[in-house]
């Protein structure tokens, strides 16, 4: 298992990793929560753990490519440090658990290249706000995940480090732009990750991956740090196997940062404190036109199986409607990326990242660089931003799209009249096939149409596994919370994980 | 052709907090190049922008001395433009919805006294600066200035001759300073005017085609540039020539303006609200606490001068030049009791005094209680207004008070009718020619016998009274 020599590329790895032949497969596909048990109990190091850990990213990711950068020396040291921390008695309760972070978080001393050749050498000099709170719990860095370039995309294949691949299925896209942490998580490779969501970037890699993922209320994870793509839309999160695990990180993750002017000021909160709640009276409301036209029928099964799960725990169904679900797709792909042309502007080769080795003056140096830094997908939302937000444009576009958000914030606020939490599909389908719609923006774009809404709202969502479509690729189940009402999904993500096992289920490799 | 001139400035008032308007970076002017210069600055990979409450508190401040209207929202907004000092791509600035609306601001032109309105003010952060010397062929880049506040006080076209803008721009410069919103330093930037000039044959309504004059620091090159900027514009005009729309640049070796910028030129800024800063929130309360605290403005100060000491307006607007130099009349003013006097010397003599050794009242060596000794003094009759300059010369170079300086020197002036009739008969008896000429009727008046008098060793004598006491006894 372990190889003896480094892996060529941005991967390292240590000569020499500490093996754990005795109990390799318990504690591979253990959650974040056994794991912290299991180093509570000291039946296992956190250098043991992060070595385990790296073996197996040595071994899979070639095949996987969820992973842009590993340094095993780096995790190592992290790992012997909480270890340290733990003889010592000052260890909390997550220290010595690995993770993974999504290559868009700004980490001291690691490449953050957010999967663009543009900051294809950009170490940052600084740490987010997400990964000092990663930082602070003794959480130990297994490396960076593999993302579409600055977030922009569906399927992953944008990154400017290749597609990663759906562990379920090697011709199966991982979904985007948080693929490489889903794909970590569901191929064992990390316990937990970091991603963020902007239109689903979090929920639909979940779902297209098998694994449970949250994207809080917009302002509860700070910004800070986080490699900007749409600033009024973008939200960390965690990724895990489970709710219960996704609730433990969220707590490290979350957090008023007065170094983001939207983060918000509330109490610290505990989002484990309701998981256990029974559902008895839950009120699930199913927007009509979740389920219209376009929905996959085997996907639209998988729902309707876990809805039917969460009925026999006491849990009660009304039909709503959220009417201006279509106008979603036509907002979002205004609003995001007239933010991101702008965003995106400190990207000149002035002062870091990548420059054209060649121009003539200023401005060649200016259309080189951003000519050959940005993948297409990347320039092709540079461009239409640039044009929703030109002189004369800006009224039929910009402004349009934000009347069009407030609508939908509107429709959300209606339907959590008449209930507690929405539930719906991820994704019209399950993943489809690499190179399947890459030719295709505007048929990528149509597939974000259950997600979207929740970003323009600024709603709490969340994707938990509910089963397996036709082609055998995992399928996931959206739950819709209020603003602030993390714990209540949390709650029913949980219940639904105490009684059905599609979670602990993991692709064979 | 008659023509008239319309004039309107914007101006960039630079707010003296001491960090960045939307980070902990410091403002310190003169630091070596890019220490100063934070992540936020150098627009890394996800830093945000956190507004530096102290920058709205100080916009609040002009807006309530401009009688503005405080927008209790306001909103930032990003300006986007590529440039090498320009870190982010953007600047952040206000659009839409500025901190400050409709304001006005009176001017002193001569004896008129015209009122000039301010059609917003909005805070923005400073660029940093493209050095295009002393790097052979390439340009070097100081972000230290990146990320000053900047409050850009834009005025309506109602300035019509040089002297108004040069006016406007002064009287501004004072109420920023006099609030301490602003050092004022104008050679190091604290203070940029932009000026929008154009012309229109006397009686047109419409406004002619402007030009935009950019970044003049000094009210010198203010005045320069706008009498050059005018006269092109009516010899270009008269010529049968366009004015096109455009913004130039005045240069002072020159003294003329030249094009930097054509309309085609122009960006097209693509603002919209900043999503990285929520929208400004002002309650009322923050908007009274600041209220409570405005010290007396030099407008209400200036009308006060002239109603309470009866000083004229033009006096009263130099003597409300700066709030140490309306302290130091107004101390001057009461402790002597003579407002006109005060104001006399303060104008005249002190700020001559002041201007000739380059010095600020501040570092004036007559504090304002020796300079009332002096008013007092010549108010009462003991100094004559030569007597009084003496006297001047010697508090400008001691520490002494003028009744000091008079008892020292013997200065006091002798109005004892007594001891000048002596002096009187004593000239008379040495001057039989003077005398002679004086009844022969070649002089008018006895002015040689006068001289004599007030020359005299013995004492300085009030110089009316000697007038008439020769007069009788010559009669």
């Amino acid at each position: 298992m372990i190889p003896a020599e480094l892996v060529p590329g941005a991967l390292r790895f240590p000569v020499n990793l500490p093996s754990l032949s005795g109990h390799y497969d318990t504690m591979i596909n253990a959650t974040l929560k056994a794991l912290s048990q299991q180093l509570a109990a000291k039946a296992v190091s956190s250098e043991e753990l992060a070595g385990l850990y790296l073996n197996r990213i040595a071994a899979l990711n070639p095949v996987l490519n969820a992973f842009i950068t590993v340094d095993g020396d780096k995790t190592l040291a992290e790992a012997r440090a909480a270890d340290a921390l733990r003889a010592a008695g000052q260890a909390g309760p997550l220290a010595g658990v690995p993770i993974a972070h999504k290559d868009i978080f700004c980490q001291q001393g690691w490449k953050t290249s957010c999967g663009s050749k543009m900051l294809d050498n950009f170490i940052s000099p600084y740490d987010a706000h997400a990964i000092e709170q990663c930082r602070a719990a003794g959480l130990v860095t297994l490396g960076r995940t593999n993302m579409d370039e600055f977030a922009m995309g569906s399927s992953n294949e944008n990154s400017f480090y290749g597609p990663v691949k759906n562990p379920w299925d090697l011709a199966a896209i991982p979904g985007g732009s948080s693929g490489g942490s889903a794909a970590a998580v569901a191929a064992r490779l990390a316990p937990v990750a970091t991603g963020t969501d902007t239109g689903g970037s979090i929920r639909q890699p979940a779902s297209h991956c098998g694994v449970t993922g949250i994207k809080p209320t917009y302002g509860v994870v700070s910004r800070y740090g986080m490699v900007a793509y749409a600033s009024s839309l973008d939200q960390g999160g965690p990724l895990a196997q489970t709710a219960e695990d996704c609730a433990l990180l969220l707590n490290v993750m979350a957090g008023f940062d007065a170094r983001d002017s939207t983060s918000l000021e509330r109490t610290k909160e505990d989002y484990t404190r309701d998981l256990n709640k029974p559902l008895n009276g839950l009120k699930i409301g199913l927007p009509r036109e979740y389920f219209a036209e376009g929905l996959a029928e085997d996907v639209a099964g998988v729902v309707d199986g876990a809805i039917a799960e969460l009925k026999k725990l006491g849990a009660e169904v009304v039909e709503i409607s959220l009417p201006n679900t279509q106008l979603s797709i036509p907002a979002y792909y205004v609003i995001a990326p007239a933010e991101a042309s702008t965003n995106l502007s400190r990207y000149d080769g002035v002062r870091y990242g990548h420059r054209a080795a060649e121009y003539k003056d200023l401005v060649d140096m200016y259309e080189k660089t951003r000519a050959e830094g940005f993948g297409a997908e990347v320039k092709r939302r540079i461009m239409v931003g640039t044009y929703v937000l030109s002189h004369g444009y800006y009224d039929a576009y910009y402004l349009k799209a934000q009347k069009i958000r407030r609508l939908i914030a509107n429709d959300f606020k209606a339907a959590f009249e008449r209930c507690d939490v929405i539930l719906g599909p991820v994704a019209p389908t399950a993943a489809f096939n690499l190179g399947e719609k890459s030719g295709d923006p505007v048929q990528m774009y149509l597939s974000d149409i259950y997600t979207l809404s929740v970003n323009l709202a600024g709603l709490p969502g969340m994707s938990v596994p509910a089963g397996f479509a036709a082609n055998g690729r995992p399928v996931g189940l959206q739950i819709i919370g209020n603003y602030f009402a993390e714990a209540k999904m949390l709650n029913v993500a949980h219940q639904f994980q105490q009684v059905t096992d599609w979670h602990r289920k993991a692709p064979a490799l | 052709m008659k023509w008239e001139v319309v004039i309107g400035l914007e101006v960039h008032v630079q707010l003296n907090t001491a960090s960045k308007i939307f980070s902990g970076a410091s403002t310190a002017f003169g630091a070596a190049p890019n220490t100063q210069a934070s992540a936020v600055e150098l627009a890394f990979p996800g830093v945000l922008p956190v507004l530096n409450r102290a920058a709205v508190d100080k916009a609040i401040r002009l807006g309530l001395a401009l009688d503005a209207t405080i927008n209790q929202k306001n909103v930032f907004a990003r300006k986007n433009y590529f440039y090498p000092d320009l870190p982010k791509g953007y600047q952040i600035s206000q659009m839409e919805l500025p901190i400050v609306e409709h304001g006005k601001l009176a001017i002193q032109v001569g004896d008129e006294e015209k009122v000039i309105r301010v059609t917003r003010a909005h805070l923005e952060e400073d660029a940093g600066k493209s050095l295009h010397e002393d790097f052979q062929g390439m340009t070097g880049i100081d972000l230290n200035r990146a990320g000053t506040p900047l409050l850009e006080v834009v005025s309506e076209p109602d300035m019509r001759s040089p002297d108004e803008a040069v006016a406007y721009a002064r009287t501004l410069h004072t109420l920023v300073t006099w609030l301490g919103i602003c050092d004022g330093n104008m050679q190091e930037g604290s203070f940029r005017v932009d000026a929008n000039v154009s012309v229109r044959p006397l009686g047109q309504e419409a406004f002619g085609t402007r030009r935009e004059i950019k970044n003049l620091n000094s009210f010198r090159f203010l005045q320069q540039a706008i009498e050059y900027e005018i006269q092109w514009q009516i010899d270009t005009l008269e010529d049968g020539g366009r004015v096109e729309q455009a913004t130039v640049l005045f240069d002072p070796d020159t003294g003329e303006t030249r094009m930097m910028r054509s309309k085609e030129d122009a960006h097209d800024y693509r603002y919209f609200p900043d999503p990285d800063l929520l929208p400004v929130r002002i309650d009322s309360a923050q908007i009274d606490a600041i209220r409570a605290e405005m010290p007396e403005l030099p407008g209400q100060m200036k009308a006060r001068f002239v109603a309470e000491f009866g000083v004229s307006g033009y006096d009263a607007g130099l003597l409300t030049g700066s709030r140490a130099l309306a302290a130091y009349f107004e101390t001057v003013a009461r402790a002597s009791g003579q407002g006109k006097l005060a104001a006399n010397w303060v104008n005249g003599e002190i700020a001559a005094r002041l201007n000739r050794d380059g010095k600020d009242i501040g570092d004036c060596p007559i504090s304002a209680e020796r300079l009332s000794g002096l008013v007092v003094r010549i108010a009462d009759g003991t100094l004559s207004s030569k007597l009084a300059k003496q006297v001047f010369e010697a508090l400008w170079d001691s520490e002494l008070s003028a009744d000091a300086i008079i008892e020292r020197d013997g200065l006091k002036q002798v109005s004892d009718v007594g001891a000048i009739e002596k002096m009187v008969l004593d000239a008379i008896a040495a001057n039989p020619k003077a005398v002679e000429e004086f009844r022969a009727g070649k002089e008018k008046a006895p002015n040689a016998l006068a001289g004599q008098v007030l020359k005299a060793p013995t004492g300085k004598a009030n110089p009316a009274q000697v007038q008439e006491i020769l007069k009788q006894k010559l009669a």
